[in-house]
């Protein structure tokens, strides 16, 4: 058994207050001056700690009120109340939303996953991967052990070529090699995001993450400077716009990424050739007809493909489909061909929650890459004035390549515990074999008209209530 | 008190109980301008006690009952000298969340306040959750106008047998259809506890006590009393077992399927840690699962376990929803159980990590009628009492639950809202509740007195009466059993909509 891999987190401050859901209104005019007042009886102590924050102009009581609503309905002269923060409705966008913004800092600052009481307080389902429950087991395939003291759960993936068959010699010995197949300890890779205040240090500070997860970061070429030189075995350099043949000589990373229609133009013979020294990655648009297309590349030689949804984690050309739809149907369509288990599927596009990893694995990814959320990490509200020139609000571009490491792998931390939470309560032990497993999941499309379709009677005189 | 005869069961009277806050929050607000010449018009004029005229002043007294733009004889339109002006109230719009709306929280207040549900300004049925029991509706005969309020017909039974094996176990009938789920000793204080407890005995039903011990103040109620068996077997002795009519296995929970319980350390105070047999401090673990159980032949030896030691007990299995729920329920009326408990997400008190509610196991409204389908084609639908809980809010909740195949349900939230819940999703932090609910914290919780909180949650429980009593009326159902399964009385607005698009196609 490999030793257990454990992300190591710990607390990494904001350097921003974080915006919140609702802020604190005390009015002073027509005070008693109560003897005892109710700012005195927090439970928080949050009118003790109070401080206003200059540069941002936040009372520092936003961020520690826990809204128990004690003293809003205790003050005598009704002087307190409790009132929703627009500037918090405003972060993100309408996939983005506030509260996953909100959640992603919190795990960035702390490492841990987000626990909360009463209850689930949401929406009932959504689209995309809202439409979709993972299993549990009740009473039979229980596999672990409580949250301390667990049975190891593996969340390592392999990403490369993976042989059909070993063979062995007369006395028992591995024939051959067997190459081109890097194991990842968590089914996560990182990517630098397409937009965003990045400077060469938030690369850097994402490259030395990585690194100390043993994951990979895939990071366009032209920004692979002389400083990542250390970090060459981590990085998957994104190659644009030049022959295959080109790609992956100079044998400094295991792997490169190409687009899809580089490697449509690529020979076999191309593709065999840098297969022995490099791990082609293929970078599909989430289209229609994806399938298809998928399979032609397989057909062809290529073994990684990265299937790349929009930021909303939809199809790029069609909004209405998701990416979870785009990698089951990949999914299918390699195991209709009989190629599946020699390919690794790679996913992205609007993987924003822990819980969107483990989905898009269930739909038959092996991996995934994070993009967005390690910008959300550094405090981004993904205000988007970076991409049209403005200055970020909360300054990305200057934090310390350390600070940029530790908050990116307590986010990592955190989501590596969620994914165990959620194999841990499937009675799954390795990842590997969550690849796939549609049939230990519930979707909607499959239950709610089935359950509730027939309930459509509204005959005359009668009425809803 | 005689548990087979419920006909003659006297209900207990409603106690206008108000809230134990200076401030009850409610959905508007009524200024009163200097120009209130005091002539009475609105204290006259209000049928919901806003204003109080004292001294010869006029008080806007009880803003939190104006039912806005609902009355029928606005105050503030009424006023001679224009002094009054309605506002929406700012804190209402931050309270509350999807699944228990400000709507919901405030209504429910009214109700414990009352006794009754709001006659106007609030929606007191549904939440905003957009799907499941949010997007269901009854489908009811068109009311004559005034014919409900004066229907003087007998009351619909309400009452529910537990024991439908016909064994040898008790024969237990509650006169409501539903009773108190577990919240135990350590996630909430004693005084909700005895709350719960009490309000449970008032109204002839039962309530759990969850994992975590049975408190020695408990015993006066011990025949009102459900214990729980849960995988850390916390505070189970088989003098416990013995002293009650009905032992509950919790094999999983809604709000966390596949986790097992977790009780912060900070809430591990000396009186928890003894009751628990555990240290002062340190975080309780309840693994999931069972670690003895991977059949349901080792589920059976389980039940025969506790028949072993109190063989008159009823069993319950209370179960979360993954795929196979169908399998577990059937497999657990094999195994001898006579009630089988099925625990949504939306419920729960205790701390839980946000995925595992959101993502695991499936909405009770799915797994509901799946059970019940499946039951019935086993052919031992009638032997078995389906308990449905996890996000029963309403009345309305309860008879949706009812008529997708349950026989009653069971409630834990809704109590904590009676008693002054705002659903700020701190229970597990800290101190606890600084509300004084789900926290053992001996300062905090003093807040929440045990007749004040018993009162809140008959309150409540009489006005859901009420309310289901109206609704089986209506219906022209005699008692709650004819709803059971009932899916003819129950549309869901995103499937009703198409049909009537395409009626308007063909037509």
């Amino acid at each position: 058994m490999p030793a257990k891999y454990v992300i190591h987190t710990k607390m990494v401050p904001h350097r921003f207050e974080p915006i919140t859901r609702s802020g604190v209104i005390a009015w002073e005019e027509g005070c008693l001056k109560c003897a005892v007042c109710v700012k005195t009886l927090c439970i928080y102590h949050v009118y003790d700690h109070r401080g206003l924050n200059a540069y941002q102009m936040i009372d520092s009581i936003d961020n520690e009120c826990m809204n128990c609503f004690r003293c809003v309905q205790s003050c005598p002269k009704e002087l307190i109340h409790k009132s929703l923060n627009p500037e918090f409705e405003a972060i993100g966008d309408g996939y983005w939303i506030p509260n996953i913004i909100s959640k992603l800092w919190y795990q960035a600052e702390t490492g841990k996953i987000p626990v909360s009481g009463a209850g689930y307080p949401g929406p009932f389902s959504g689209p995309g991967f809202d439409s979709m429950w993972t299993d549990m087991s009740e009473i039979v395939r229980p596999t672990r052990d409580g949250i301390h003291g667990r049975e190891y759960i593996s969340t390592g993936v392999d990403i490369g070529r993976k042989p059909t068959c070993l063979t062995f010699s007369r006395d028992g010995k591995l024939e051959g090699e067997v190459t081109g197949i890097i194991n990842i300890p968590l089914p996560i890779m990182l990517r630098v995001p397409s937009f965003g205040s990045i400077a060469p240090e938030t690369v850097k500070g994402w490259a030395m993450a990585a690194k100390r997860l043993a994951t990979m970061l895939a990071v366009s070429e032209e920004m692979v400077g002389p400083d990542l030189e250390d970090f060459a075995g981590t990085l998957v350099p994104i190659v644009k716009e030049r022959p295959f043949q080109e790609v992956g000589i100079s044998g400094k990373h295991a792997m490169v990424e190409v687009d899809r229609a580089t490697a449509e133009a690529a020979s076999r013979e191309d593709i065999a050739r840098a297969g022995s020294s490099v791990i082609p990655v293929v970078t599909m648009p989430l289209e229609k007809g994806i399938e298809e297309r998928a399979f032609a590349l397989v057909k062809k030689g290529f073994s990684v493909l990265h299937i790349e949804g929009s930021r909303q984690s939809t199809f790029q050309d069609s909004p209405s489909l998701f990416l979870k739809d785009g990698v089951r149907a990949v999914h299918l369509k390699l195991i209709e061909e009989n190629a599946r288990d020699q390919v690794t599927l790679l996913a992205s596009g609007g993987l924003a929650m822990a819980e969107h990893v483990a989905k898009v694995i269930i739909c038959g990814a092996d991996a995934v890459y994070v993009d967005f959320p390690l910008l959300v990490a550094l405090e981004c509200r993904m205000c988007r004035r970076c991409r049209k020139g403005l200055s970020c609000p909360v300054h990305v571009e200057e934090a310390s390549p350390e600070w940029v490491a530790l908050r990116t792998i307590n986010l990592l931390g955190a989501w590596h515990n969620q994914l165990l939470e959620v194999m841990g309560a499937m009675g799954i032990r390795d990842a590997r074999r969550l690849r796939g497993e549609a049939g230990r999941a519930m979707f909607f499309e499959d239950l709610d008209e089935s359950t509730f379709g027939s309930l459509g009677e509204l005959e005359e005189g009668y009425e809803l209530e | 008190m005689n548990l087979n005869n419920t006909s003659d069961f006297i209900y207990p009277e409603v106690v206008e109980t108000p809230s134990r806050f200076r401030n009850p929050i409610g959905k508007y607000r009524l200024h009163r301008t200097d120009d209130c010449i005091a002539c009475g018009k609105c204290v006259e004029l209000c049928p919901y006690g806003v204003h109080v005229m004292r001294r010869g002043m006029v008080f806007v007294e009880h803003p939190y009952r104006c039912v806005g733009p609902d009355c029928a004889d606005p105050c503030y339109e009424a006023c001679p000298e224009n002094a009054l002006s309605l506002k929406r109230n700012r804190d209402f719009d931050a309270l509350g969340d999807f699944r228990w709306t400000a709507d919901l929280l405030t209504s429910t207040w009214h109700m414990a306040e009352f006794g009754q549900v709001p006659s106007a300004g609030l929606e007191y049925r549904i939440g905003d959750s957009g799907g499941g029991f949010d997007k269901l509706r009854l489908v009811l005969p068109k009311a004559e106008k005034s014919s409900v309020a004066e229907d003087t017909s007998q009351e619909p039974d309400m009452s529910l047998e537990l024991n439908r094996r016909g064994d040898d176990a008790h024969g237990i009938r509650i006169p409501v259809p539903f009773y108190g789920g577990g919240m135990s000793f350590g996630s909430v204080s004693i005084h909700t506890m005895l709350s719960r407890v009490r309000a449970a005995t008032a109204l002839g039903t039962f309530c759990c006590t969850g994992e975590g011990g049975y408190p020695d103040e408990l015993i006066p109620y011990d025949d009102h009393i459900i214990t729980q068996v849960a995988t850390g077997l916390f505070g189970v002795r088989e003098e416990t077992i013995q002293r009650v009519k009905i032992v509950e296995f919790k094999y999983a929970q809604g709000a966390k399927p596949g986790l097992g319980g977790h009780l912060l350390g900070d809430k591990v105070t000396p009186s928890v840690a003894r009751m628990r047999e555990a240290v002062v401090g340190y975080p309780l673990f309840s693994p999931f699962p069972f670690h003895s159980v991977y059949s349901v032949e080792d589920h059976k030896k389980h039940v025969d376990w506790i028949k072993a030691m109190n063989p008159k007990a009823l069993v319950s299995v209370k179960v979360s929803t993954p795929t196979d729920v169908d399998m577990v329920a059937v497999g657990s009326y094999y195994a001898g159980a006579h009630i089988i408990h099925l625990d949504g997400s939306y419920g729960g008190t205790g701390a839980a990590p946000d995925i595992a509610k959101k993502n695991i196991a499936m909405p009770i409204e799915y797994a509901l009628p799946k059970v019940h389908r499946f039951l019935e084609e086993e052919g031992v639908r009638d032997k078995i009492t389906v308990i449905a809980s996890g996000g029963i809010r309403t009345p309305h909740d309860i008879a949706k639950t009812i008529a997708l195949g349950a026989d009653g349900v069971c409630i834990g939230t809704a109590d904590l809202v009676a008693l002054e819940c705002v659903r700020c999703h701190n229970c597990e932090s800290g101190r606890g509740c600084a509300r004084g609910i789900a926290t053992t914290d001996p300062e905090l919780m003093e807040q929440v007195s045990v007749d004040w909180g018993t009162q809140r949650i008959v309150n409540m429980y009489l006005a859901w009466i009420r309310e289901l009593a109206r609704i089986l009326k209506r219906l022209n159902m005699k008692s709650i059993r004819e709803l059971v399964g009932r899916t003819d009385c129950l549309v869901h607005l995103d499937y009703m909509k198409k049909k009537i698009r395409q009626d308007n196609r063909t037509g």
